[in-house]
């Protein structure tokens, strides 16, 4: 910009109007690719805000514009015990979930990383399989599989704690699977090799130098399996029984019966519990630098 | 610090040998370069040396100790890697002192010896800080003060000189020495790189196809190099191929009759090496030479280098001291007439085999 500048004034009077034509030309591309941004961003958070916005709305049925704000959802929310409940389950589920899932899903990405053995991209597949399979499905196959095993063990699966964590876990692992394989990828086995040659065995190299890097992975992968635990409908569907539902299956129930702004209350919980959970991750892994 | 034998280490992968019946033998505080190109093996030694890969066949004993089978963690050995492959996570300070810390050194005299080994790096105010908060340079310098301060053995330098800029890679260069001087560490250093090889090693080990080209001195291997691989990989060299016709007579294919030493070299097929900077350049067609037009004039400041084609169809290059102005050589120029002459005791008489040099016939 400065040379045209400069040429412009070189050349005189003449040429002046041309540099400040191009100059609008490009400031006006500025703010038009600003603006875009703006909009994608606006298109993305519009449901959010909204959800927000209606929780605090004060008419029962749902209508533009609010007659006035309240608070009032909330405490319904809170004074349900079906949310109640199903809040404490869905964490309860999320974290045992995202605890047994992270540790299996990493090993199995560390085998995949490191070591060749035959049917190793099978297994790499296999792992990222519950991705591509739909919810429902897999909620169906998972159901019917769970009345054959009581069948044969005579331990009850459906409609039980440990079955739906055992469901879960499926959700956490191909996560854990991509996010721990890319940590793992980029790291220099130099820095395994400089901790061997200074002495240190094979368990303390992992221990002390291997793990500490896959950190990064780790968090991230932790979060991302909570994450989709806790927010899990379709799958979870068919496996929650009588008295035993999670928090997103609660308010489907829910909303079979009422629509009113407690569901949009609801949400706004789980909104702010995962937006403060990936605010908190972020500040300890840059998560823009590993997802 | 210990002496390092290697007895006939060998590395294949499947058919290819990438390491061919290497064999060595480093004194004590004696500092080895191992240089060749990229894929010769030296590399694949270093490591089988430390440990990470394990030899098809062959020894390796440190300090008397047949280590060829023991893991990295159980050799004596400091590496410093290309990479600097330092701890992220770890402070300098911490670096430094796993080492230590694996050896269950008492943390008293750890920290004295960390202080002490990064006051020997002159890194002793950034001890509190990560590696990445380090230049380039001060990150090489941790990485030989984490392999020095468990005073290994042997200690393993693989290119640590590659990733700094060319004037930090002369200061570190240096620094290394000096340090490999005053501990008098035994000491294997991989290079590709022939001045930084010149320049640091007692002995250099030219290595190409995981075969020992030539172990030496810096000035045995320039002055008297055993093959063409040689003699084009230490410095230059013109390479004329020819026949030895008889004892001290040798007949280029361009026609070129020339005088060379009558050494122990037998008539028959031959290639003649001889240095850039051996030949003198005069103006004009003269008798008592060869003469040739001038091809390419490149001026290098100290000096100027002439490349010459023959009459016979070869081409020379000669390497001269800048000509003063005033100097009739000065006006010399591309289309000029020169007379090339050197003493007949510089040309060295090589086996004609392959190994080629790169830039032969040309230099």
């Amino acid at each position: 910009m400065t040379t045209r500048a400069l040429e412009a004034a070189r050349d005189g009077a003449a040429a002046a109007p041309a540099a400040g034509y191009a100059r609008l030309k490009r400031r006006a591309g500025r703010w038009a690719l600003r603006g875009l941004a703006g909009l994608a961003f606006l298109f993305i958070f519009i449901p959010v805000i909204f959800v927000l916005w209606i929780s605090l709305f004060q008419q029962q049925i749902v209508s533009f514009p609010p007659e006035g704000y309240t608070l009032r959802w909330y405490e319904n929310a809170f004074a349900r015990s079906e949310f109640r409940h199903g809040f404490g389950l869905s964490l309860q589920v999320a974290f045992i979930a995202m605890a047994i899932g992270v540790t299996s899903g990493a090993a199995g990405a560390y085998a995949i990383v490191r070591f060749r053995f035959p049917g190793r991209e099978t297994f790499n597949t296999l792992l990222l399989g519950p991705l591509v399979v739909p919810g429902i499905v897999a909620g169906t196959s998972l159901y019917v599989y769970y009345i054959m095993v009581e069948n044969l063990l005579d331990v009850d699966f459906r409609g039980t704690l440990h079955g739906l964590v055992l469901g879960h876990i499926l959700l956490t692992i191909p996560w854990t699977v991509r996010l721990v394989s890319a940590s793992l990828v980029g790291l220099d086995r130099a820095i395994e090799e400089a901790a061997m040659n200074l002495g240190a065995g094979p368990w303390t190299t992992f221990r002390r130098i291997t793990l500490p890097m896959m950190r990064p992975g780790l968090v991230a992968a932790s979060l991302f399996s909570f994450i989709q635990s806790f927010e899990n409908l379709e799958l979870t569907l068919l496996l929650v029984g009588p008295g035993r539902t999670t928090l997103p299956v609660a308010m489907l129930n829910y909303l079979e019966f009422r629509i009113d702004p407690t569901i949009a209350a609801v949400a706004s919980v789980q909104i702010v519990l995962i937006g403060a959970l990936m605010l908190i991750t972020d500040r300890f892994v840059k998560l823009s630098r590993i997802v | 610090m210990s002496e390092l034998v290697l007895e006939r280490l060998r590395k294949e992968y499947g058919s290819v040998v990438a390491v061919d019946d290497v064999s060595l033998r480093v004194a004590e505080g004696e500092l080895v370069a191992l240089l060749g190109p990229s894929g010769c093996g030296k590399t694949t030694t270093l490591r089988m040396i430390a440990g990470f890969i394990e030899p098809t066949a062959g020894r390796i004993v440190i300090g008397g100790r047949d280590v060829t089978w023991d893991p990295p963690y159980r050799r004596d050995t400091g590496m410093v890697f290309q990479s600097y492959a330092l701890f992220p996570h770890m402070t300098v300070a911490q670096n430094v002192a796993f080492g230590l810390e694996m050896r269950k050194v008492a943390r008293a005299e750890a920290e004295a010896r960390v202080r002490k080994a990064l006051e020997l790096v002159r890194l002793g105010q950034l001890a509190e800080r990560l590696p990445r908060q380090l230049s380039g340079g001060q990150q090489q310098r941790v990485a030989l003060a984490r392999a020095l301060v468990v005073n290994p053995g042997v200690f393993l330098l693989d290119e640590p000189l590659s990733n700094l800029d060319a004037k930090l890679r002369l200061e570190v260069r240096i620094e290394i020495r000096e340090l490999q001087k005053r501990l008098g560490l035994t000491t294997v250093f991989v290079t590709h790189d022939q001045e930084e090889a010149l320049t640091l090693a007692d002995r250099l080990v030219v290595m190409d196809h995981g075969v020992v080209q030539q172990v030496g001195t810096a000035e045995e291997l320039y002055e008297s190099p055993a093959n063409l691989f040689v003699a084009g990989f230490i410095g230059r060299s013109n390479v004329l191929r020819g026949r030895l016709v008889e004892r001290g007579r040798f007949i280029s294919r361009g026609g070129l009759a020339l005088a060379v030493p009558a050494d122990g070299f037998a008539p028959g097929e031959a290639a003649l090496a001889l240095r850039p900077e051996r030949i003198a350049v005069a103006p004009g067609a003269g008798p008592g030479g060869v003469v040739g037009r001038v091809a390419l004039v490149t001026y290098l400041g100290a000096v100027t280098e002439y490349r010459v084609a023959l009459d016979g169809g070869e081409t020379v290059t000669a390497s001269v001291p800048t000509p003063r102005p005033g100097d009739p050589l000065k006006r010399v120029s591309a289309g000029d007439a020169v007379t090339l002459s050197w003493p007949a005791e510089s040309c060295r008489l090589l086996a004609p085999g392959p190994g080629a040099t790169p830039d032969e016939g040309g230099l």
